[in-house]
């Protein structure tokens, strides 16, 4: 998939190996049952004089030619299993350690992102607020706190391969560590009302510079409630 | 509502497995019933798992001797329905229509409990919207009385038939619908009448 | 209001001369024939796929020309959008291939494939009916009420689906609700009476594997969809008071779970799909032996991986919900159960394949639909791996991938499915034959079309598109030129594929007043309702017949004809 969209986060790779793992695998069966399908469509076309063959599918011998295919495609399902469990544990059960955490709420229809500010502690004086934006530090570990304000949403960045939906009155917690530097979209991935195709954000991946400089004058968090769901 | 030109075809007097048609059918119906009542039930414990505070402080304003005497009730009712099928296996149908009227008579009985029950609850202020458990409450408990009302009346025309000795086959099937809303309300009692905390 | 039906209770009719006259009303609105009520969900389901497939065409162009009014409609808004959206797939899948595939051909074939006069209960058969078509009322009822149609998508997920302060369709999305449920409602009833009719009432002689598959399919389908459906039923009726009368089932903020709702929906909507996929296999698995001249390969087997399919299909339903919140050690459990579940769907294909080694294949219209079922629905299958998989989930959630996936197995099933049975059995349930050429070009202008629809989307997938947005310029980076090449390429072909439907549509209703007469088995079938006249009388036979083998006994070696009739005693 690198063809049609960077790889900006360190498990984006993963993934991307996953889908060519499974495409491989799968499409070496699509292949062989499509070739003997139109194999038979032409060896067996209705022939003049020609009667066709009665086979019951019952005898050890007949059924082998199913029974084989079976198993060796449950064999295939384990390796796709093995590397399936592999990725989204990665993804989605390891918290490897943060350097930073954001904080992350969606709501109909825009994206507040709370920033630690240059302190690097969420909740202090110097936190940083922002709607639609979010501002990230190349080669940083980040955690990310994820609520929605009012019905379902979905946190997708296509770069990092990343979705996770965010649910009123939960904080679901993740983690990517970038690695791309450039400016990529975030979407709402989860029907949202009539302005859930409005719902994009602009992600800004940064060197050390650019984002210290973004830092010392994006607006503060200020006197704002916290974002996190009221639990 | 005559039945005068409909003729029954043979398809339903066949019998491939041995058990008659209607029978068949009101398993089935019940195997849908289960799942549907299972759904919510599922969904009232993932609840009481959640807010277990919740449940216990509110359970406590359920008037489990309502809930004990229409327990009562439904079970003398469903005794009734074994009867009356008992009547209906013996040809019997002015029998088995003068206990099927009984059932019903439990029905009425069990819905009237139950209405001043509620009003009992509403005037309080326990109403419907009031939280979690009230919602699970009037919706599982209503969900099961909408079952007795069509159920007793179901009943009512089974037994008309029955009292003219016309389908008493009928008879039995009526009796499992009935033992099942029964069971369903054996779930209920202890789930929602008994589980105050003290 | 009773239906005037004048056939004597007895084991064998007197002629079917003898019917009163009944009038219009009674013969064919009210009837409890089971044909009847068969065609009446078919003419419904058929006219709903006209209105699904219009649904399409709206919010496709306005995926291909954002903003531009769209000809016949004019601007689609961002609301209207999602109505559309929400209700393609609503109709598609519960006005379209349940009534098709289920009510419709289970109604017409059932009795005559197991030889007896009529479904068990013929007016609960005509209650069903008269319930669906209530439902279809208020289904379309809801385009016009004050706010619009349901737009919160066809999975309806809450919060959204259950405030009007959040979908914005205050009358809507409760009609949805109400209509949804009413249509189950409806299969419920009309599912107690297939089961019952299979179990009970058939020929004399008919033993369990001399059934036909497309009945085993569509009883086992039954009881797929009356087990599974029970939960969501409760869930909707939550979902309602949510909507109208101010509980809070589903609000977090007031003690409720919106996360429930999904559990409750998907722990129906996965056993569904199979509901709607095997009636659609039971049709091809029909239609091969008859084309290819040879017996069913493997019938026994393909009973096997129906009933491991069916019982799978309640322990995979949170692939729908991997990042939807739910424990993330639960993704990996329900991971292994799906793609456990491929493999005897597979296999049933391999079963299809397999039937035709050795075949004398005949390459007539319904045989064409029934090959390219395998053949479209092989690509389906496989890319439910990738969504399977719970890793790569993450990235094709909620993407076109899903959509090209879910089409790629829905199009098959509803569509080709769908045609392969009505080019099969028109010739039975009309009497006439339909013009052949006509459909022939049918079938390439609308399998063709239909590729090239769908292929763009799994590139659009890959590309991170999303899904149920309405305006991909807000997304600069994802809406580069190439891939609104791919859209455009998709709403073309689209809309070619929908004018190819209008010849068979004047096909279908020219070829019933026009068509070359139907004799009894003009296909040379082994299946009971070849048996009777096209079309069949009311009472279907004369005389019931008993059965002396099973449906697949063709090119017996020994035998002069390459086939043997069902009903043929033994010589």
């Amino acid at each position: 998939m690198e063809q049609f969209l960077q790889q900006a986060s360190t498990y984006a790779a993963d993934i991307d190996w996953l889908f060519w793992l499974i495409t491989a695998i799968v499409g070496f069966w699509f292949f062989v049952a499509q070739g003997v399908f139109f194999g038979f469509l032409i060896k067996y076309r209705r022939k003049p004089g020609e009667k066709a063959g009665y086979v019951e599918g019952k005898s050890k011998e007949e059924k082998k030619w199913i029974t084989i295919p079976h198993f060796l495609i449950i064999l295939c399902d384990i390796v796709i299993l093995v590397g399936a469990v592999k990725v989204w544990n990665r993804v989605k059960l390891d918290m490897p350690p943060a350097d930073a955490t954001i904080r992350v709420q969606a709501r109909q229809w825009a994206w507040i992102f709370q920033h630690p500010g240059p302190d690097g502690k969420l909740d202090t004086s110097d936190d940083i607020r922002t709607t639609d934006e979010l501002h990230l530090l190349n080669n940083t570990t980040y955690h990310f706190e994820l609520t929605a304000k009012d019905v379902l949403h979905s946190f997708s960045i296509p770069v990092f391969r990343l979705k996770q939906d965010a649910v009123p009155g939960r904080t679901i917690r993740g983690w990517f560590k970038t690695q791309a530097v450039g400016e990529f979209d975030i979407q709402c991935a989860e029907m949202c009302g009539i302005g859930h195709g409005l719902m994009a954000a602009k992600l800004f991946i940064e060197r050390e510079d650019a984002h210290a400089s973004w830092m010392s004058t994006a607006p503060r968090a200020g006197t704002n409630p916290p974002l996190l769901a009221s639990k | 509502m005559s039945a005068t030109t409909f003729q029954r075809p043979i398809a339903t007097t066949r019998s491939v497995t041995g058990i008659s048609t209607g029978k068949l059918a009101v398993w089935w119906i019940l195997a849908s019933e289960v799942v549907i009542f299972g759904g919510l039930l599922v969904y009232f414990m993932l609840m009481r798992l959640h807010h277990g505070a919740i449940w216990m402080a509110e359970s406590q304003h359920t008037r489990m001797e309502a809930g004990a005497i229409n327990t009562f009730v439904l079970l003398t009712s469903s005794l009734f329905a074994v009867l009356a099928h008992q009547a209906a296996e013996s040809g019997d149908g002015k029998k088995a229509a003068k206990f099927l009227w009984y059932t019903i008579g439990g029905a009425i009985m069990f819905l009237c409990v139950k209405a001043w029950e509620w009003t009992g609850e509403i005037s309080h202020g326990y109403v419907l919207t009031k939280n979690i458990f009230w919602g699970c409450y009037y919706c599982i408990t209503g969900l099961h009385g909408v079952h007795v009302v069509a159920g007793a009346i179901i009943m009512g025309f089974v037994a008309k038939d029955a009292a003219r000795g016309k389908d008493l086959q009928r008879v039995e099937c009526i009796g499992i619908y009935w033992h099942f809303v029964d069971i369903i309300w054996l779930f209920l009692f202890p789930l929602f009448y008994t589980s105050t905390a003290g | 209001m009773e239906a005037t039906t004048s056939a004597p209770s007895a084991e064998s009719h007197d002629s079917h001369g003898h019917h009163q006259e009944q009038s219009f009303v009674s013969k064919y609105l009210l009837s409890t024939d089971h044909k009847v009520i068969g065609m009446q969900y078919m003419f419904t389901g058929l006219a709903m796929a006209i209105i699904g497939g219009l649904l399409a065409y709206v919010f496709r162009m306005q995926l291909a020309y954002p903003g531009e009014p769209v000809p016949g409609y004019g601007v689609v808004t961002p609301n209207v959008y999602n109505s559309l959206v929400t209700m393609h797939g609503t109709i598609m899948i519960f006005w379209v291939a349940m009534p098709v595939l289920i009510a419709a051909f289970g109604n017409f074939l059932i009795p005559l494939m197991i030889g007896c006069d009529d479904m068990v209960f013929p007016r609960i058969n005509r209650l069903s009916y008269q319930v669906f078509l209530l439902s279809t009322i208020i289904l379309l009822a809801s385009f016009f009420v004050p706010g619009g149609a349901f737009g919160g998508a066809w999975t309806s997920y809450p919060p959204l689906s259950a405030f009007p302060e959040y979908n914005l369709t205050p009358l809507g999305a409760p009609l949805w609700v109400v209509a949804v449920s009413l249509e189950f409602i409806a299969f419920l009833l009309g599912g107690i009476n297939f089961i019952t009719t299979l179990m009970n009432s058939r020929a004399k002689g008919m033993g369990m594997f001399d059934i036909p598959l497309v009945c085993w399919m569509i009883i086992i389908a039954s009881i797929l969809f009356m087990l599974s459906v029970g939960p969501l039923i409760a869930g909707a009726v939550l979902l309602l008071f949510d909507q109208t009368i101010g509980t809070h089932f589903y609000d977090a903020n007031a003690g409720g779970d919106p996360l429930v709702w999904q559990h409750l929906f998907w722990f129906f909507g996965h056993p569904e799909v199979y509901v709607v996929l095997l009636p659609a296999m039971g049709i091809v698995a029909d239609i091969i032996p008859v084309f290819a001249r040879k017996k069913f390969f493997g019938y026994k087997l393909a009973l096997f991986t129906v009933f491991g399919t069916g019982i799978l299909s309640f322990v995979v339903w949170a692939h729908h919900q991997f990042v939807s919140g739910i424990d993330p050690r639960m993704s990996n459990l329900f991971t292994v159960t799906t793609l456990l579940i491929s493999i005897p769907i597979a296999e049933l294909c391999f079963l299809y394949i397999a039937t035709l080694y050795r075949g004398s294949i005949e390459f007539s219209v319904p045989m064409l639909w029934a090959l390219s079922f395998v053949a479209s629905f092989l690509m389906g299958g496989v890319t439910g791996i990738h969504l399977g998989a719970s890793g790569a989930d993450i990235f094709f959630h909620d993407t076109y991938f899903v959509v090209a996936h879910f089409h790629y197995t829905f199009f098959p099933i509803a569509i080709i499915g769908v045609y392969a049975g009505i080019t099969y059995w028109y010739p039975k349930i009309f009497g006439r034959h339909m013009n052949e050429t006509v459909n022939k070009i049918h079938f390439w202008t609308t399998f063709i079309p239909f590729n090239l629809i769908f292929l763009p989307l799994f590139l659009l997938g890959l590309a991170g598109q999303h899904r149920r947005i309405y305006d991909f310029t807000n997304f600069p980076q994802l809406s580069g030129e190439n891939l609104q090449h791919l859209r455009i390429v998709a709403t073309t072909s689209l809309i070619i594929m929908l004018i190819a439907q209008i010849p068979f549509i004047i096909n279908f209703f020219w070829s019933m007043f026009n068509g070359k007469k139907a004799e009894k088995n003009p296909w040379k079938a082994n299946t009971l309702e070849w048996t009777v006249d096209s079309p069949p009388p009311h009472g279907n036979w004369p005389e019931l017949p008993a059965v002396y083998r099973g449906p697949y006994e063709y090119s017996v070696p020994g035998r002069k004809d390459d086939y043997w009739p069902q009903n043929e005693p033994a010589k």
